[in-house]
């Protein structure tokens, strides 16, 4: 079998850009994990359904195990370490996740931060209701979701106050 | 005065990390490690007549390819059988990798070791192995037929048959006023944790020293299993377990193979070596749980006191037995939950099956037996037409009753089954109250005006906690004050972190914010057993609540001194030691560890304060007899029996009368777990609990094929429950009786939220719908189904027989 063949790739990543060379075949989420060490994205089952691996792609939650790394060029990527604070701080999500116990073994966690940051973007006042719309597409096995509904309304919140502070 | 730090709700230490990404998963270690990819048996029962590797030996980027052959000493033998049972006559365990024969479709038979995991799979994919088919044996049904047999060497697939009891359940049952009799089906789950399993090792030549990281549940285990197979001294290996992303048991068994593997590479290529499972391996090659067929017999009187059981079951254990019968030895001994059976007798067998190996998964063996009971329990009520609640308080073992023996039955330790303390009927008035019991007639009567169908259920249960032998911890103050503080078991997201801090900082006097705690690294904590049977808290909640009262006994002794007052006078609040009443004068817990290690070279102003000139008593030794230097405490806890924790849950439900689609609209849980360190986890516990319960009685199930393929071994087919499957609110209501058994009254809550699930749902469907339900779980589909046999039938009971 012949070597494998390679292909560079520019990946701009939570503001900055990267530039590796891999196989066309090179998934994603491998790429943020391995190539570029951001192992903060999660792999949990990949075959899409698990949402562990969400990262947001121009801003919309995607799952990085079903996107190629060449694919992935053009757009600008946030991964769950893109989501604290230049100065280390907190974002809304990531404070409300830890005020209201949203994560136990954490596993999960990184997608689910992602996919709420993009949702309370989209719907800064969510309902209830709309919270939990909000993360049905994720899967966690430990919290039972009860205090990721309230981290997701906790988090709005937060975002509404720092929106109120800096107008 | 130090405020309490036990029972307040503090927000978890370890989110910090998490929520930033911070976490180190077994995945996240060791960039550029090599990686393992594992070829699986794609049959499920197969004679291996040839491996041909030729088409992989030179492909660029694979550093090893090993399959049984390569396989000496230790590791050529079985894996362990880890817990040995006397009626365990047959049991039998797999090779690291397959030889000669496969069991179950996942079995490992080769693996590949290259660059990267893209080349191992292309790389496995490559391997040829030619296989001679021997029928399979799939499901308990062709199980105990024994048409076939999984192993030769076993005798109508049983590994075990065992049996206990105490007075005469015969007896009882014929002499009894009234008898019924159920069978009743449970069907395989799993624990699928969102992480897999993953392994990753790294062989120091210079140092003689593997080091391992593994996302396991038994730190301990791993490390004893990798030096006995690959022959090192136990001192030459380190396991550290990392962020581990979730366990509920399948990560207690040990060693799988891969946990050998990797670092048998490792050692062999000179170069870290790293295996991540993913999502389909673990399904089939990762352990299940639930799957037992049960009959039961019972006699009971006109109050629906039960009067004799006769309890048989059958166990499918999978393809082999390194867990032993654990499971099913839980199930035939909580079966009993909170009741006062006087007549028992239970026998169960475990069977061989060609499919994947089933060890503990939350609840381990009490969801089956929790159904079984309820379902009993129901059944007598509906016989009767009593009240449910009613049937179990007349059952209930009382307060005043404590401790209470079941008998001469002997629970999972091998211990006499001995409850030590409770409040039965207290905690089912909390319930009715929390799930509104009595106001619920009315409400379905206003439903069943508009057309709809509710019902209620209830189940009970009590949980066997807390197993021995043992737990440790370690309290070591440093100069700078800090209190770092180990134990050897293991965390998936428990937040031992937290929880164990809580306790040291009220035991210690030190605050909160200055403790910090390390879980299941065999260089802190080289003696430990694991987490497993919501022992945890339990366990080395009381050995480092011993260990830090250690660590304060010194404290106080050194302080003593140094403040020339006697030690009883003394306190300790935020870390500093004061004279009660004069708290002017004091002394701070670091400046107790510099005295506490006297010093002969200052490397920093704290040891300066420290030298052999400056501290100590001249007419001493600088180490009085009897001290050790440095400000510690060190204990383990070893309780004589578990303790047993207990606790009930309800729920109200509405069927479509048309799609059958089951609605949650209430749950309710009272639950009993002793004294509670931090309310938010146990309460998050709970939660998770819950919902895996919710997922075990309405919605997951492993479906095999009769050749022993699984066909749903994805999460696209396999559901677990998503947020929109789970009730909106879970109402958590809390008991406390403390435990007698250990020094702070705890009792374990890991599985609380999932014992009783199923139970009181099929209890709850039952009671909308009017039709017998004896089979876990229930989907809308099977609910149909049933519908149109009972109208077939005629054999709708009448609704509502709350
Ligand atoms: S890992 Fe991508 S969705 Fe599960
Ligand atoms: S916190 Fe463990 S899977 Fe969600």
């Amino acid at each position: 079998m012949p070597a494998p063949e390679l292909t560079d790739v520019t990946l701009t990543v939570n503001g900055v850009q990267h530039e590796i060379t891999v196989e066309p075949r090179r998934l994603l989420s491998d790429a943020l994990r391995h190539d570029l060490g951001l192992t903060g994205t999660h792999v949990g089952c990949e075959h899409g359904v698990c949402g562990a691996c969400t990262v947001l792609v121009d801003g919309k939650p995607t799952r990085a195990c079903l996107m190629f790394a060449v694919a992935a060029q053009d757009y600008a990527i946030t991964t769950v370490e893109g989501l604290t604070r230049p100065d280390g701080s907190l974002s809304p999500v990531q404070q409300a996740f830890k005020d209201c116990h949203g994560l136990q073994c954490g596993f999960c966690t990184p997608g689910f931060l992602t996919t709420v940051a993009a949702g309370i973007e989209e719907n800064p006042d969510p309902t209830e209701d709309e919270a939990r719309d909000m993360i049905a597409g994720n899967l966690c096995r430990c919290t039972g979701y009860q205090n990721i509904v309230a981290s997701v309304l906790r988090a709005a919140e937060l975002q509404a106050g720092e929106s109120e502070e800096s107008a | 005065m130090t405020t309490k730090s036990i029972g307040e709700p503090i927000a978890r230490v370890e989110d910090a990390r998490l929520v930033t990404g911070q976490g180190r998963y077994a995945d996240d270690l060791m960039p550029g490690a090599l990686e393992m990819a594992v070829l699986r048996s794609p049959h499920a029962h197969a004679r291996i007549v040839d491996i041909d590797l030729e088409a992989v030996l030179d492909l660029p980027g694979v550093h090893a390819v090993y399959t049984y052959d390569d396989l000496t000493g230790p590791m050529a033998e079985p894996l362990p059988l880890l817990i040995p049972h006397p009626t365990l006559t047959h049991g039998r365990t797999q090779y690291a990798l397959a030889k000669d024969e496969v069991n179950y479709v996942g079995e490992a038979i080769a693996v590949v070791v290259a660059d990267d995991r893209y080349i191992a799979e292309d790389a496995v994919g490559r391997i040829l192995v030619s296989y001679e088919f021997l029928p399979p044996v799939v499901g308990i049904d062709k199980a105990r037929a024994a048409e076939h047999l999984v192993h030769d060497d076993v005798p109508g697939n049983v590994a075990a048959r065992m049996e206990q009891g105490f007075g005469d359940a015969a007896g009882a049952i014929a002499k009894a006023p009234h008898k019924l009799v159920l069978d009743i089906e449970v069907e395989r789950s799993a624990a699928t944790p969102m992480e897999g399993r993953g392994t990753v090792a790294r062989w120091d030549r210079d140092l003689g020293r593997m080091s391992v990281w593994s996302s396991t549940q038994t730190s301990t285990g791993v490390r004893a299993a990798i030096a006995s197979k690959l022959g090192l001294d136990l001192g030459q290996v380190d396991l550290v377990t990392p962020d581990v992303g979730g366990g509920f048991g399948v990560k207690i068994v040990h060693p799988w193979p891969e946990e050998l593997l990797v670092p048998f590479a490792a050692r062999a290529l000179g170069r870290p070596v790293k295996f991540i499972e993913d999502r389909r391996e673990h399904f089939i090659s990762s352990a299940h749980e639930r799957g037992q067929q049960q009959h039961i017999e019972v006699g009971f009187d006109e109050d629906g006191r039960v009067l004799g059981v006769d309890f048989r079951f059958w166990h499918d254990h999978g393809a082999y037995t390194p867990y032993g019968l654990i499971v099913p030895i839980i199930t035939s001994t909580q079966f009993l939950g909170p009741y006062k059976i006087p007549n028992y007798h239970v026998v169960f067998e475990s069977l061989y099956t060609n499919t994947v190996i089933v060890t503990p998964y939350r609840g381990a063996g009490r969801p089956q037996a929790v159904y079984a009971m309820e379902r009993m329990l129901d059944a007598i009520a509906a016989h009767l037409g009593i009240d449910r609640t009613l049937v179990r308080e007349r059952n209930f073992i009382q307060p005043d009753e404590f401790p209470y023996a079941h008998g001469e039955m002997s629970f999972q330790d091998g211990r006499p089954l001995v409850y030590d303390s409770g409040n039965y009927p207290e905690l089912m008035a909390k319930a009715k109250a929390l799930v509104g019991w009595e106001d619920f007639e009315r409400f379905r009567d206003e439903a069943r005006a508009e057309g709809r169908k509710v019902g209620i259920g209830i189940a009970c249960y009590v949980e066997g906690t807390g197993v021995g032998p043992y737990e440790g911890g370690h309290v070591t103050i440093e100069t700078s004050g800090k209190v770092k503080v180990s134990t050897g078991l293991t965390t998936q997201g428990q937040g031992h972190q937290t929880a164990f801090a809580q306790i040291v900082a009220d035991e210690l006097g030190a605050r909160f914010e200055d403790v910090e705690v390390v879980t299941g690294d065999t260089r802190r904590s080289p003696y430990s057993v694991g987490t497993f049977a919501s022992r945890a808290a339990v366990m080395s909640g009381s050995a480092i609540a011993l260990a830090a009262r250690k660590a304060k006994e010194k404290a106080l002794r050194l302080a003593a001194q140094a403040l020339e007052v006697d030690e009883s006078d003394l306190e300790i609040n935020d870390g500093v030691v004061s004279v009660k009443g004069a708290p002017g004068t004091s002394i701070d817990l670091g400046t107790l560890a510099v005295l506490s290690n006297p010093l002969r070279y200052a490397f920093d102003e704290a040891s300066k304060a420290a030298t052999q000139f400056v501290v100590g008593d001249p007419g001493k030794p600088p180490v009085p007899e009897g001290e050790e230097p440095g400000l510690e405490g060190k204990d383990f806890y070893s309780p004589m029996r578990s303790t047993f924790a207990s606790g009930i849950h309800a729920v109200i439900v509405e069927t479509d009368p048309d799609t059958a689609e089951i609605e949650i609209l209430k749950y309710a849980v009272v639950h009993d777990c002793g004294t509670l360190i931090n309310p938010r986890i146990v309460e998050g516990q709970i939660h998770g609990g819950v919902a895996q319960g919710v997922g075990g009685a309405l919605y997951e199930r492993m479906e095999y094929d009769e050749s022993g393929q699984l066909l749903n071994a994805s999460f696209m087919d396999f559901l677990i429950p998503y947020v929109t499957e789970i009730p909106k609110k879970i109402d958590i209501d809390h008991q406390v009786t403390p435990s007698p058994l250990n020094p702070l009254g705890i009792k374990g809550a890991g599985e609380a939220g999932v014992i009783p699930t199923a139970a009181a749902f099929a209890s709850a469907i039952e009671d909308a719908e009017g039709i017998t339900i004896t089979s876990m779980p229930i989907s809308p589909s099977q609910l149909f189904d049933l519908r149109l046999q009972a109208a077939a039938d005629g054999t709708t009971n009448q609704e509502g027989t709350n």
